[in-house]
């Protein structure tokens, strides 16, 4: 067994996804504590040129296989191909971005190798040993879980997009790129892809959105603004029921108990009241912050940080904040 | 002994429905005086209107428990839907179920337990409200039919209901009149619906006047015996009173529930009204009253569950403290909630407007009170 | 056709709180419920029912107390259900309790099988493509739409990603996760409700299926929690009343402690 941490690279249409590379940057931290190396498993067809820009982002070594029975995403023929990789090198640890795919693949791979695999993780600690401590939330984000993989290897994970951070872009860093080839049994289960369509989702989904700029009747005349100030900041407009009622967004905006359960990673409460029904909606947020003229609106008690004043005031000031930044 | 799965499972099922179904819309219900169908169509699918038939006559086999339950849930979000089920059910079902013949059973209740019929009962006429028996609606009989003249007044659910029980006079000798009870359908020749009422409250639900000009009503459909009219229509809204007084329950446990989160949310003088001495003291006042009322609605359920003779006592009783209750608790609701409780921004104004009713339809709290003491005095 | 529904029943995450003093999970009183992905498993299974006159039966692993969401699944039309329950499960992770279910399905016996994506207490997705891996049968994980064409006995799903979707034809046995949203779960009926307390729960204990004890519960299980903890709640302190620049910078700032700027 060796100390290395594998990454999968996640690659759709040959274009490696971010969270990618944010992992390889995580596990660029993680091989710093325990030795070893960062390694790419880079899985595909005719993706063996992708492999330079791995190594550009901080891996020591990527392991390229390049199939073409590998030309869309299978869960069997990918698995076969990642299981291959990690049975002939046995890392010491191997993450997954928490995507629809990584989500797929990795709970395969970690049943046919038989070890634990930790989904979801926001945060992740190594000791010397190489001994991974993975930290995910549970019970909707409520409470957090540490988990440790102690007797099987590798320790595999997935890691939530947007969490890790990536290492500096680097074309002169110095990489191994190895071929493996795996040999894939495309036969193996009857699953055939009849059509694949991409999508550029028209219908607005709050529920899905990691920002939420979310406006109370308070802003009702404010409505550009609302809309430019969650563009800068590259969030979704979310409203009140009051809001829905007064005709300024249809209800598919709406967050409550009449509306939609969110949880973005930041909900920005604008001018909102706080009522139970909107809160219950919105209370699972990963931060909220909340603005709003009376001190004493009820969504203060749920906001992590709350701040007293106007939010059209406020929100020019932010977008130059934000920009400033960027 | 096994655990018994049922109730928890079907308190779950009407909580999950009320609130989904029937709360968003009671505003638009209520506003629009429209009768909601679509409601009415979901509680049929899923068996509601069928619930106390048993399964041989194609019901569900359920008990008045989930029955009343079931009125209590919907009133709690919309007094107009609770009423289409306590009328459809109380005042036509089970007066089939209690006095039809079998093939009287094997006709209307298959149909009424889908939902595909929808029930209602008539006996309040213009000059015979409260005085049941100064009946004008006449029925005469014929070879193989009766033809019926008159009219009914305030009738529930009139218009989309297909099946009436109907009361009308089929002798009278000078002061004493013998009354006999009817199935009729709405699609019967000369069985017209009338006047439409505009209400106060439960104003989505159908309120109106049926007119019966020479309406041919064939034997069969006499439910009961000839002359067991008024016994019938007695024991009928018995039931009923269960169905009213679970109606009413449900109006004011709304009306607290809603009463409950506004006080916590609610500022004055810098902090939550619910940390004033009056609030408290009040929600104390209005909780004890639902309390009790739950207790008595039980107490009439299980009475008419068991066929027990105290039943007539105990729903006017039930129905009598409930209703009273629900008026107290709106009331209180509305007062609590200040300005904004008396704006139809919030659902207390409409549940104040609702609870009225409770205290009038099926036999009055003066009815009550009558039925009451004179059991009392007859002892 | 026999399908096997999987579910399991959750605390009502959206009802729990976080005790402010002692900063623990407060899960006193919070309703258990069925699992809202899982239920959206068993309306579409239940679809098939209707539209092909398929056998629905639902699993369940949990404490005994688990047979109420089993009790709804056959109020909401579901045949037979299952109950897998033991001592011996207890602390499983979601290696183990792929393990245990798949060994349970072998002996309730399946076409196919359908479960949810993921439960709200745990939130992995790793039960279902674990079970299918134990099985050997293939997967198709977040499926927005089912139907079957019994003759060639081939399954046609609609599978959702980020940024597009697959329509996948399996032939034989599978297993699918289903996201909720994908249909509206159909209430209990009346009748179903009345039913289901004259039908029994065929309990499945360790006893009853091949499973290597080595591989089950909390020593079985690869992962280990070491530690359990909740967000610290810094919530009802930060209130501040600055001019709109100041302010800007504070939101800033925190929002470039979460990397979100």
């Amino acid at each position: 067994m060796s100390k290395d941490i594998f990454v999968y690279i996640e690659q759709r249409d040959r274009v490696i996804q971010n969270v990618s590379f944010e992992l390889i940057g995580e596990a660029r931290r993680l091989v710093a504590v325990s030795g070893g190396n960062v390694c790419g498993v880079l899985v595909g067809n005719n993706i063996a040129s992708l492999a330079k820009e791995v190594v550009a982002n901080g891996a020591d070594k990527v392991f390229v296989v390049d199939n073409k029975e590998l030309e869309y995403y299978t869960t069997e023929c990918y698995a076969q191909a990642v299981t291959a990789v990690v049975r002939k090198h046995s890392p010491n640890a191997m993450l997954f971005g928490a995507s629809t795919i990584g989500r797929d693949l990795a709970p395969r791979i970690s049943a046919r190798v038989h070890t634990g695999l930790t989904a979801d993780c926001t945060d992740l600690k190594i000791d010397e040993e190489g001994n991974l401590f993975m930290t995910r939330p549970a019970f909707g984000g409520s409470l957090f879980a540490t988990i440790a993989c102690p007797d099987h290897r590798p320790q595999m994970s997935t890691v939530r997009p947007g969490v890790m951070k990536k290492v500096e872009y680097d074309t002169n860093r110095a990489g191994e790129i190895i071929t493996e080839d795996v040999a894939i049994d495309a036969t193996k289960f009857a699953v055939k892809i009849v059509e694949e369509v991409k999508e550029t989702k028209a219908a607005v989904k709050i529920e899905d959105s990691k920002i939420l700029v979310s406006m109370g009747r308070g802003l009702e005349n404010n409505l550009a603004q609302v809309k430019n100030f969650a563009t800068v900041i590259g969030g979704t407009v979310s409203c009140s029921r009051a809001v829905v009622d007064a005709g300024v967004w249809k209800s598919d905006r709406q967050v409550g108990q009449t509306g939609k359960t969110v949880r973005p990673d930041v909900y920005f409460a604008m001018g909102i009241s706080g009522a139970v029904q909107h809160i219950a909606g919105m209370d699972g947020s990963d931060l909220i912050i909340a603005i709003n003229k009376d001190k004493t609106a009820a969504i203060f008690n749920t906001a992590h940080l709350g701040i007293v004043g106007d939010a059209t005031a406020i929100m020019p000031e932010l977008e130059k904040e934000i920009l400033a930044r960027k | 002994m096994s655990k018994v799965y049922k109730y928890d499972l079907f308190n779950q099922m009407i909580e999950e429905f009320a609130l989904r179904e029937v709360k968003p819309i009671a505003e638009e219900v209520d506003e629009e005086e429209r009768f909601p169908t679509e409601t009415v169509a979901k509680m049929s699918k899923i068996g509601l209107m069928g619930t106390i038939v048993p399964k041989q006559y194609g019901g569900m086999g359920g008990d008045y428990q989930m029955y009343v339950k079931a009125v209590a849930e919907l009133s709690k979000h919309c007094g107009t839907t609770g009423v289409i089920l306590s009328a459809h059910m109380s005042l036509c079902v089970a007066p089939i179920l209690d006095f039809g013949t079998e093939e009287q059973k094997m006709r209307y209740l298959p149909r009424m337990s889908t939902g595909e019929w929808i029930g209602a009962f008539g006996l309040t006429e213009p000059n015979a409200g409260t005085d049941a028996s100064n009946q004008q609606t006449i029925a005469v009989e014929h070879d193989d039919h009766w033809v019926i003249n008159g009219s009914k007044i305030f009738i529930t659910n009139a218009g989309y209901a297909e099946v009436y029980v109907i009361v009308a006079v089929t002798a009278r000798e000078g002061r004493k009149v013998e009354m006999t009870t009817f199935l009729m359908e709405a699609s019967m020749p000369g069985f017209t619906i009338g006047k439409k009422e505009k209400k106060m409250g439960i104003r989505g639900s159908s309120t109106c006047e049926l007119i019966f000009k020479d309406v041919i009503v064939p034997k069969e459909n006499m439910l009961g015996k000839r002359g067991e009219g008024f016994k019938i229509a007695m024991k009928t809204l018995d039931g009923g009173r269960i169905g009213i007084a679970a109606q009413a329950l449900g109006l004011a446990e709304g009306a607290l529930n809603e009463t409950v989160s506004y006080v916590k949310e609610r500022k004055q003088f810098g902090r939550p009204i619910a940390q004033l001495q009056n609030t408290q003291f009040t929600l104390a006042d209005m909780s004890v009253r639902v309390e009790a009322s739950r207790l008595l609605v039980e107490r009439a359920m299980n009475a008419k569950q068991n066929k027990d003779r105290a039943l007539s006592v105990y729903a006017a009783e039930a129905k009598l403290f409930a209703s009273e209750t629900a008026s107290y608790v709106t009331s209180k609701a509305v007062q609590l909630h200040g300005g904004y409780g008396y704006t139809r921004e919030y659902p207390v104004e409409r549940m104040m407007r609702d609870a009225k009713i409770t205290e009038i339809y099926e036999g009055t709290s003066e009815v009550q009170k009558m039925v009451i003491s004179g059991a009392l005095l007859k002892k | 056709m026999r399908i096997a529904v999987c579910i399991k029943q959750v605390p009502n995450t959206t009802e729990i709180k976080i005790d402010p003093v002692t900063n623990t999970l407060k899960r006193d009183g919070v309703p258990s419920i069925m699992n809202p992905d899982d239920k959206a498993a068993l309306e579409s299974a239940l679809v098939l029912k209707d539209k092909y006159n398929a056998e629905v039966v639902v699993v369940t692993m949990g404490p005994p107390q688990a047979e109420l969401i089993l009790r709804e699944a056959m109020s909401m039309g579901a045949d037979e259900a299952f109950l897998v329950t033991d001592r011996a499960f207890a602390g499983s992770d979601t290696w183990a309790t792929s393990t245990i279910l798949a060994a349970a399905l072998k002996k309730v016996g399946y076409d196919i099988i359908i479960g949810g994506r993921q439960a709200i207490d745990g939130d992995t997705a790793q039960v279902g493509p674990q079970i299918a891996e134990h099985l050997d049968i293939p997967q198709v994980t977040y499926v927005v739409e089912i139907d079957i064409d019994e003759k060639n006995n081939v399954c046609r799903v609609k599978k959702e990603f980020e940024d597009r979707y697959q329509i996948v034809e399996v032939k034989g046995k599978a297993l699918f996760t289903v996201l909720s949203g994908m249909n509206e779960p159909r209430y209990m009926l009346v009748g179903g409700i009345v039913d289901q307390e004259e039908k029994a729960i065929t309990v499945i204990t360790v006893n009853d299926i091949e499973v290597d004890r080595g591989n089950i519960g909390l020593l079985g299980s690869p992962t280990k929690v070491k530690s359990s903890f909740s967000k610290t709640v810094d919530s009802n302190k930060e209130l501040i009343e600055l001019s709109p620049q100041e302010a800007a910078k504070v939101i800033a700032d925190k929002l470039a402690e979460k990397h979100i700027i």
